[in-house]
């Protein structure tokens, strides 16, 4: 059993990456998708991973998720190594550890936003009466308190990222993955989004978040530019913006799918 | 608690189609309706073959003469004649399996009454006939042992003779002429319907075997006996005592064969019911068919859900399903639609049944056995191709499935 406590090794490091690569083999060709990667993530980051597409980072993203195995190096997670997993183990790491947020939403349709948010819970021992607390909690704090019984075709996009967050939020995740969160959004609800990251951010939440735009990533607190499968630099970010100074100068736009 | 959470999942997918369920379902509520009727239709054949049989009279063991050869020539059953009226006196004495015994001989002729007339059978039979056929007298009386010793000219008429001949004046104590015997009318029997062959039981006249013998055939040995047993466990061991009593009499070594055949009640009855019983298994075959054509159908719909439900299936894997909450998902879904669609065709089949017996005419008897088979058919089926796209769902990849469009 995987428990959801973050135990953060003696330097303080929630993931240890070292010489991680993929080669996916297409026919007679070969694409080195990774280059031998690697890098630490501590807790309470909340780092941004740039790059062109085609550099690597959704491989990447993709690995630090568990929905995907490296093909040579070494991965841990909240100490414990990814690498040497079956399917199933890996499914209990994603349920357990990871919280994912998508460019897609992937929310499932015609479901209501609370039985979206409590998917997660499904798939672990829980009672039914705590599965509905824990989600409609999730569902508070990304300020969708009145929109619980909304199916996603009655909710905007943002409204959408934000059940997508809670559900990423309610097995209180070691680290929450997001994977272009806001390639869907426009500006202002981009930023909406960028606020709620904060805020959990903030809370001590642990977010990698993938992105092409560099508006969306001085949101956050590290960067970390992908090319060729290799990182090209890693660096703070030293002008951090504030997602709830910068929303008060952008016009108001009406939310639709009222 | 997970496995319920699954399963709520699996009724909620199929509420969300809740067409295309009912007609995955209509195959298999087809199926199973068949499959009941079917049987009710064979198990109503069945009973109502029994039901005649033991109206026969139960305990029941009838001996007939063997079959005459010569040469190379063999005649029919009861061709040959070995049976004798000693013969039956020393069945009634010395098998103690037996209760009772009626020798039985036999004559056709036309019947007179006044200016009436008619065609029609005449049984010879003893004074302990109506006790092993289990039959009653409605008014007058029958024969005694004395008529029987006597070979007194008295018969009994069957309800169609006596109508035939009498209409509704009182037939007891009239004289009838059989070929032109004078017999006097003692009695007038109950009815007793007709028999499996739809013969008619009641156009008959039974008199002394005595008399029969002496007086109309003509003919000193006897077409069969009729014999009952103590009990139905008692059967075997009569036959055992009849043969072993009859091969002595008759002289036979042990190397011959029997010159007599002894039938009995269940084996008439065995042999009718295996024809009936052919004739469900028939039945419920075919029906059977159409159940797993129903079967193809969700196997065919699961599939189909599977590609549609690709990214479902991603998303559910990506927030920590497991390869088995997938298949058992998948599973449950095949299994509700089979087992919803297997109690509606029951519902179905019972009111189909009662439906046919309505208006055809025909018994139909929906025993537990055809419910709990249809039904146990129906979650077979439903884990037997729900299986294939389960697992197909179970096995994908979590990336592929999430990229699916």
């Amino acid at each position: 059993m995987i428990s959801g406590d973050v135990n953060v090794g003696k330097d303080g490091k929630l993931i240890e990456i070292e010489n991680l690569s993929k080669i996916y083999k297409t026919g007679d060709f070969e694409v080195h998708a990774l280059r031998g990667i690697s890098l630490n993530v501590k807790k309470g980051e909340f780092v941004a991973i740039m790059g062109a597409s085609g550099s690597g980072k959704s491989t990447f993203m993709n690995i630090l998720g568990c929905l995907d195995k490296p093909t040579k190096g070494r991965y841990i997670l909240d100490g414990i190594e990814v690498g040497g997993l079956n399917r199933d183990q890996l499914a209990e790491i994603r349920n357990k550890k990871i919280g994912f947020v998508f460019q897609g939403f992937n929310l499932l349709s015609r479901t209501s936003a609370l039985e979206n948010v409590e998917l997660p819970l499904f798939y672990c021992s829980i009672s039914q009466k705590e599965r509905k607390e824990k989600a409609l909690e999730a569902l508070k704090i990304v300020g969708l308190a009145d929109r619980v019984n909304h199916h996603p075709n009655q909710l905007s996009g943002g409204q959408q990222q934000r059940v997508a967050i809670a559900r990423a939020l309610v097995n209180n995740p070691s680290i929450i993955l997001a994977d272009e969160p806001t390639g869907n959004l426009d500006s202002r609800t981009s930023v909406e989004v960028m606020e709620i990251f904060q805020k959990l951010n903030e809370e001590g939440k642990t977010i990698v978040l993938v992105t092409h735009e560099p508006d969306i990533a001085s949101f956050t607190k590290r960067h970390i530019l992908f090319r060729d499968g290799k990182i090209k630099s890693d660096s703070l970010n030293n002008d951090i913006k504030i997602a709830s100074e910068v929303i008060k100068y952008l016009p108001k736009i009406d939310e639709e799918g009222e | 608690m997970k496995f319920l959470n699954i399963l709520l999942a699996a009724f909620r997918a199929l509420h969300r189609n809740k067409m295309r369920s009912f007609l995955t379902m209509l195959g298999i509520i087809i199926g199973v309706g068949a499959v009941i009727i079917m049987l009710a239709i064979g198990q109503g054949a069945e009973y109502s073959v029994k039901e005649q049989i033991s109206s026969l009279g139960q305990n029941i063991l009838i001996i007939f003469p063997g079959s005459q050869q010569q040469g190379t020539t063999r005649s029919g059953a009861g061709t040959m004649t070995t049976l004798t009226e000693e013969d039956a006196a020393a069945i009634a004495k010395e098998c103690p399996a037996v209760a009772y015994v009626s020798p039985g001989s036999r004559a056709g002729g036309q019947v007179i009454a006044g200016n009436m007339n008619w065609q029609t059978g005449i049984e010879g039979v003893g004074a302990s006939y109506l006790e092993i056929r289990k039959w009653k007298i409605e008014y007058g009386e029958f024969f005694s042992e004395q008529d029987v010793k006597a070979a007194s000219k008295v018969c009994v008429l069957g309800k169609t003779v006596a109508k035939n001949l009498f209409q509704d004046s009182d037939p007891v104590g009239q004289t009838i002429r059989i070929r032109n015997v004078p017999f006097k009318v003692l009695g007038v029997l109950s009815e007793k319907g007709q028999n499996s062959m739809g013969q008619d039981q009641d156009d008959v006249i039974l008199a002394p075997y005595t008399t029969v013998l002496r007086r109309l055939s003509h003919f000193p040995y006897l077409r069969s006996i009729l014999v009952s047993a103590v009990s139905p466990n008692d059967i075997p061991k009569a036959q055992e005592q009849i043969t072993s009593l009859l091969r002595q009499r008759h002289k036979i070594s042990a190397w011959e064969q029997d010159d007599f055949t002894i039938r009995n009640q269940a084996d008439i009855a065995s042999m009718a019911t295996a024809t009936s019983e052919i004739l469900t298994i028939l039945l419920a075959s075919i029906a059977s068919v159409s159940l797993i054509v129903g079967g193809i159908g969700i196997m065919n719909i699961m599939l189909v859900s599977v590609t549609e439900r690709t990214r479902e299936i991603g998303i559910r894997m990506s927030v920590g399903a497991k390869s088995r909450d997938i298949l058992t998902q998948f599973l449950i879904e095949a299994m509700v639609l089979s087992l919803l669609g297997g109690f509606i065709g029951i519902l179905f089949g019972v009111i189909g049944s009662k439906v046919v017996s309505g208006f055809a005419g025909w018994p139909t008897f929906i025993t537990s056995f055809s419910i709990l088979l249809s039904f146990g058919f129906s979650i077979l089926i439903g884990v037997f191709f729900g299986f294939y796209p389960a697992r197909k769902a179970a096995m994908l990849n979590p990336i592929d499935a999430l990229r699916y469009e």
